[in-house]
């Protein structure tokens, strides 16, 4: 018997019993499709964690002043002096003096969050004017009352009038619009967007705060950082003398707390998806049981007229590999256009597909598929012709 | 053609074993019309089984064609069963999602011919029993005596030399009886070894020759005719 015949003979028996092939591709179907899904949208989910931490830069050090000790205090300038001594390893300083305000622009009044710093912010935080300019170091020392406006800002306010030069009141002083920002999330409420910045030097006088607890430092590279943030917390323990006073962090910390935190979702996605994997399993392996049982008489009536164990083990074999490999082509669809559509389409988390999962919930599903297939056809045809034939 | 020498077959259930052939031997030469006759659960079907290779027996030997067969491998067997044997089942055994064509050319699937050779080769089957009308009707759309015309036409179709019948006629009305056992005679006729198993002596002795079987043993076995 030519294995084309055997191929026909497997589709003839897939088509003339619908509702048992449709079952066992559901198993499949269902633990292929939601594997995939499952770990797509763990992977998503960190994409989208990660991306974020990414875009505020790779070299990118973080100060932050919990100390309460006024009197000894590190000043912008005394940072901004020991960055240039150490230009080796830093390249940059911003402060960042965060505070909220309200903004009015004739009769529309807006509350938002109002950061002072300086020009080099734009570079180490990749914050850039789309029109107009950023700050210059001519409005810090010449503590001139500019304001540069994140979108948010700009479409509550302005309605339409082109704001650059325009005057805006930031709690009750006059400011001249020089900048819009670039629009980071789509100009939200309470985002990147909704921001105002404007001159430290000026920050500190509108708001009376002379500390600045914030800073942004930029190393000179990824392989400096290091070395950076041990100098910075010298400077800083020499200044406070209490190590609790001051915190100096980098993204690269960030990310691998962040790492412990994925790799639990995704273990715990991944549970899941193997918890559907092993039910669609069993699911076909029912199927499979049953349906041999079922068949233990046809292959008595075959192997009495002439079939070969192998020739039925060719048609079981064909046949579980069949509907298996055809579910599992269904499933990979199914579950991926649950990322492209569910997933994506509501934009949950960005879309990530993964061919490692999709090949080994493909494969885990071919194998039960076809060792349960084989394994009951192999005992039945191994019966003698009478034995079969006798089972009901 | 066919040697039983000795041949005992014992089913064992729980404590209690059934003697289904007791010591039974018997010769077939070739070009033979047999009918096996006698009461239900003599052991006719056992017997026929044995010589079918379908059944291994407990004891004794089997010669078929001078080969010891149960000497011979599970290949073997089916291959002595896809081209020596042609089997009609008491019960018919046809595979119901398939049709009528489609079981007459199963022997001959497995014999390997190419799928018009089967197609013709199991039409002209069909017709010989005729059910040339009825060729793409599936097991449950045709009558019983029907069905069993469709066993027959897979019996022959691969030309066997040996026709083994078990109750061909059992559970048709005597018409269709008849036409069945005018079938059988044809073959006989063509040179088939024929042995038959029936409960009815005018059907039984249509045949060239009568064993008798009573609780596993022959005890008659006289020519006819
Ligand atoms: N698989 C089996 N297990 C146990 N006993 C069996 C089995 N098959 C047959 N027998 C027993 O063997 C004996 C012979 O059975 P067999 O089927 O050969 O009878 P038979 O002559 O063909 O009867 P019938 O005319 O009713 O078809 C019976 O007593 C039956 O109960
Ligand atoms: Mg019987």
């Amino acid at each position: 018997m030519s294995f084309i015949q055997a191929f026909k003979m497997a589709v003839k028996s897939i088509r003339s019993n619908k509702v048992r092939s449709f079952l066992t591709m559901l198993g499949v179907i269902i633990g292929v499709s939601s594997v995939i899904a499952a770990v797509g949208f763990a992977q998503g989910s960190t994409k989208s964690i990660t991306d974020t931490i990414s875009s505020m830069g790779t070299n990118l050090i973080q100060v932050n002043i919990m100390g309460r000790n006024s009197n000894r205090n590190v000043t912008y300038n005394q940072i901004k002096k020991f960055s240039e001594e150490n230009s080796v390893d830093i390249a940059a300083v911003a402060p960042q003096s965060n505070s909220s305000a309200t903004v009015k622009y004739g009769t529309n009044t807006r509350n938002t969050s109002v950061l002072g710093t300086s020009p080099d912010y734009q570079e180490i935080r990749s914050v850039y004017a789309q029109q107009g300019r950023f700050l210059i170091q001519n409005d810090l020392e010449g503590m001139q009352k500019v304001a540069v406006i994140g979108t948010a800002v700009v479409n509550d306010l302005f309605e339409g009038t082109n704001p650059i030069g325009e005057k805006v009141k930031i709690n009750g002083q006059l400011f001249t619009v020089v900048g819009i920002l670039e629009e980071k999330d789509g100009g939200q409420d309470e985002g990147a967007d909704d921001i105002v910045i404007i001159p430290v030097t000026v920050a500190q006088r509108l708001f009376r705060s002379g500390t600045i607890r914030n800073f942004s430092i930029q190393a000179t590279g990824p392989e400096t950082v290091e070395s950076a943030m041990k100098k910075l917390e010298e400077f800083l323990a020499k200044t406070y003398k209490d190590s609790d006073a001051f915190r100096v962090f980098n993204q690269a910390e960030m990310l691998e707390n962040l790492d412990s935190m994925t790799g639990t979702m995704t273990a715990v996605l991944a549970g899941i998806a193997a918890i559907s994997l092993i039910v669609g399993g069993i699911g076909i392996m029912n199927i499979m049981l049953v349906s041999v049982t079922e068949r233990t008489r046809e292959i008595g009536i075959r192997k009495a007229i002439g079939a070969k164990r192998k020739n039925i083990l060719t048609q079981f074999l064909i046949e579980a590999i069949i509907l298996t490999g055809f579910g599992g082509i269904l499933g990979v669809a199914i579950g991926l256009s649950i990322i492209h559509f569910i997933i994506g389409g509501f934009e949950l988390v960005p879309e990530v597909y993964s061919i490692p999962w999709v090949m080994i919930s493909f494969g885990i599903s071919l194998g039960v598929g076809v060792t349960f297939g084989l394994f009951p056809a192999y005992k039945a045809a191994s019966l003698n012709p009478i034995e079969a034939l006798r089972s009901e | 053609m066919i040697e039983i020498r000795n041949m005992s077959k014992i089913y064992r259930i729980g404590d209690v074993e059934v003697m289904a052939l007791n010591n039974v031997s018997l010769d077939i030469e070739q070009h033979e019309f047999v009918s096996i006759v006698g009461p239900s659960g003599s052991g006719k079907s056992t017997l026929m089984n044995m010589i079918g290779c379908l059944d291994v027996p407990s004891c004794g030997e089997y010669y078929l064609d001078g080969m010891l067969v149960s000497g011979l491998s599970d290949d073997q067997l089916a291959n002595i069963r896809n081209h020596k044997i042609g089997f009609i089942f008491q019960g018919f055994n046809l595979l119901q999602k398939l049709n009528a064509v489609e079981n007459v050319e199963l022997p001959l699937i497995y014999q390997g011919s190419s799928a018009r050779e089967r197609y013709e080769r199991s039409v002209e089957a069909l017709k010989l029993v005729g059910l040339g009308d009825r060729i793409h009707h599936k097991p449950t759309e045709l009558s019983g005596g029907q069905q069993q015309r469709v066993a027959i036409a897979r019996a022959l179709v691969g030309n066997p030399p040996i026709i083994l019948a078990d109750e061909p006629t059992g559970n048709l009305d005597s018409k269709s009886g008849k036409d069945i056992i005018y079938m059988l005679k044809e073959l006989h006729s063509t040179g088939n070894t024929i042995i038959l198993i029936t409960h009815d002596n005018d059907i039984a002795m249509e045949a060239g020759r009568i064993v008798r079987i009573q609780d596993g043993q022959i005890n008659e076995d006289r020519m006819v005719g």
